[in-house]
């Protein structure tokens, strides 16, 4: 028993080690004032203001800011509908097919949702002229597709794991079903939709492959913008843009973290 | 008939009777009912069903100099009014007949399956001992799973190359230890993509694996060593069969996307990784050909969709 645990603490170990270290030592680096990666040339913040002074970054890292927020919010209020429907509404006709399209999207290679959002886009833009262009529009519109996907889960799995009986206590007291949905349902699930919420904006902010499918000429976002200075090798000023955005995204998890265990004491008595 | 009585709460004067308003009622709860069913199906139908028939259709056109740069499948002629519609399986044909295409599904496939299988090995254990910590140390690890899960995918695959590079952070450490006299190749290879989809999947791997353990009922363990199993028995005989359901969630949830992976192959990967999802790019943005992009996303989508609806059978039958 004792050698059993003995293993397994080394390989949990190994294993966090294994998911800690690239990301502590993107940290450490983006702190090098030289830039060599491997030679350290002392403490410096000179690749924090040159990436503040770089104009591409900064566009790219607002127009990203603008469609995560966008389509986080219009993937909250769609994959919250979706979610309930797929758990609180019985059976209806296509619910099988709908319980699908939420799947899918959830494995499908981006190379395969980006190619066929584009061809779709152009269809449309042929056949009714509408969406003229590519742009910050298709961008938001394809990442509120497959954030859906990941909210109505999120909800669909709480709804699920909650009891009904509040639900139908209101329903006997005569909540007419928009009071019951908006007074009852919508506050005990808040949390799930938070979370979806800032599930779907990481997930837009990171998105490379969709977005460069589907947007046009002058429209990079910030991942587009990365990925053409990874490619030609390693940039410490994205080692300092990467070291903010890992901080950015502690801070929130660790604050969500908190919020909901506050909220799960309060609902236990 | 003459002494016929009209039923109760039927509408006898001006005042609406219960039964009409209770009709209404019921009438408003069904369009509200079919709006709120009908909004995200309809959002979910167009934007995500309709571009595979879209994708379809093109994959059965020529690429054409022109824009959109393919040929038009249907071709409407006022004169004689003759619709004129003209599909073409060229692109099929081409991608069966060239071993390139054939080689690229084959070693997306082969790729994704040994590191889905790592992946497993790497976390189970970690998975397990989550699962069996106190219950306040499990949400902290719990917490250390997903949070890199939340950092960018693609800054985390970045990360690699820092530390995979010729002169990077492991070889000089490796070098300066004397383990090695010369420079470990690990970038750009095989090994740095079967390593970049390890590592980027892994909280993909632990969440069902962790949900599955920790609702397992610890005293047939014991039971099982009071019979007298040895660790490994128990092991491979009771937590591993009890364990399958987030395994082969866990598996499918790794190896379908691995597939189609175009960041990790073309950061880490060498000029000689062959993927699918990098064939499909290129494909699609350096030869602009877009019938010929099409028809492997086609192909693709058909190798994934037996995966993908066997993830759904079995995640359905999980809620009920």
């Amino acid at each position: 028993m004792e050698r059993r645990s003995w293993f397994l603490k080394s390989s949990a170990l190994f294993g966090f080690i294994f998911l800690y270290a690239p990301i502590i030592s993107l940290i450490i680096y983006s702190f090098n004032a030289s830039k060599l990666v491997t030679v350290w040339g002392g403490w410096s913040l000179k690749w924090y203001s040159s990436l503040f002074q770089n104009d591409e970054i900064m566009t790219a890292a607002v127009l990203s800011f603008k469609i995560a927020t966008i389509s986080a919010t219009l993937a909250a209020i769609l994959g919250t509908m979706a979610g309930f429907v797929l758990s609180r509404m019985g059976s209806f006709r296509g619910k099988t097919m709908l319980g699908g399209w939420v799947t899918a999207p959830l494995v499908m290679p981006d190379v395969i949702t980006g190619l066929s959002l584009l061809l779709l886009f152009v269809a449309m833009e042929s056949i009714f002229g509408w969406p003229a262009g590519r742009g910050e529009v298709t961008i938001i519109i394809a990442h509120t597709t497959f954030c859906l996907a990941y909210v109505a889960v999120v909800v669909q799995s709480r709804l699920s794991s909650m009891d009904e009986t509040l639900e139908e206590a209101a329903m006997d007291l005569g909540a007419k079903p928009g009071v019951l949905f908006f007074l009852i349902t919508l506050p005990l699930i808040a949390p799930a939709i938070i979370s979806g919420w800032l599930l779907s904006f990481t997930l837009s902010l990171d998105d490379l492959v969709i977005a460069s499918f589907v947007s046009g000429p002058g429209n990079s976002t910030l991942p587009m913008v990365i990925f053409s200075k990874v490619r030609l090798g390693v940039t410490p000023e994205v080692n300092a843009l990467a070291t903010l955005m890992i901080l950015a995204v502690s801070v929130a998890v660790i604050a969500a973290i908190v919020i909901m265990r506050r909220q799960t004491k309060f609902q236990s008595p | 008939m003459s002494d016929f009585t009209p039923p109760q709460g039927l509408p006898s004067k001006g005042k609406p009777s219960r039964l009409v308003r209770l009709w209404t009622r019921l009438r408003t709860i069904n369009m509200g009912r079919s709006a709120v069913i009908t909004i995200p199906s309809l959002w979910l139908g167009i934007f995500f069903f309709i571009p595979f028939l879209v994708v379809f259709k093109i994959s059965l056109s020529e690429s054409a100099i022109a824009i959109p740069p393919y040929t038009a499948m249907f071709a409407w002629n006022p004169e004689d009014a003759y619709l004129t519609i003209k599909a073409s399986f060229s692109n099929y044909l081409f991608l069966f007949q060239n071993d390139f295409y054939l080689d690229a599904y084959l070693s997306s496939i082969r790729i994704a399956a040994v590191s889905t299988f790592f992946t497993l090995i790497i976390g189970f254990p970690i998975a397990y001992m989550i699962a069996r910590s106190k219950p306040t140390m499990r949400t902290l690890l719990l917490s250390l799973v997903i949070l890199p899960f939340w950092t960018s995918f693609l800054l985390r695959v970045y990360a690699w190359i820092a530390l995979l590079k010729k002169n990077g952070v492991i070889n000089e450490f490796l070098m300066s230890s004397g383990l090695i006299d010369h420079p470990l190749i690990m970038l750009q290879t095989n090994f740095s993509v079967y390593l970049g989809i390890v590592y980027t999947y892994l909280p993909f791997m632990i969440l069902p694996l962790y949900t599955t353990l920790e609702k397992m009922d610890i005293t047939l363990l014991e039971a099982s060593e009071d019979l007298g199993a040895k660790p490994y028995q128990t092991f491979f005989l009771v937590t591993l069969p009890l364990a399958v359901p987030g395994i082969v969630a866990g598996c499918l949830l790794v190896f379908i996307p691995a597939v189609g992976e175009f960041v990790i192959p073309s950061l880490l990967g060498g000029s000689n990784t062959l993927m699918i999802g990098r064939v499909l790019w290129d494909e699609f943005f350096l030869n602009r050909d877009w019938p010929m992009a099409s028809a492997v996303a086609i192909v693709m989508l058909v190798l994934l969709v037996g995966p993908i609806m066997f993830m759904r059978s079995r995640s359905k039958r999980e809620e009920v």
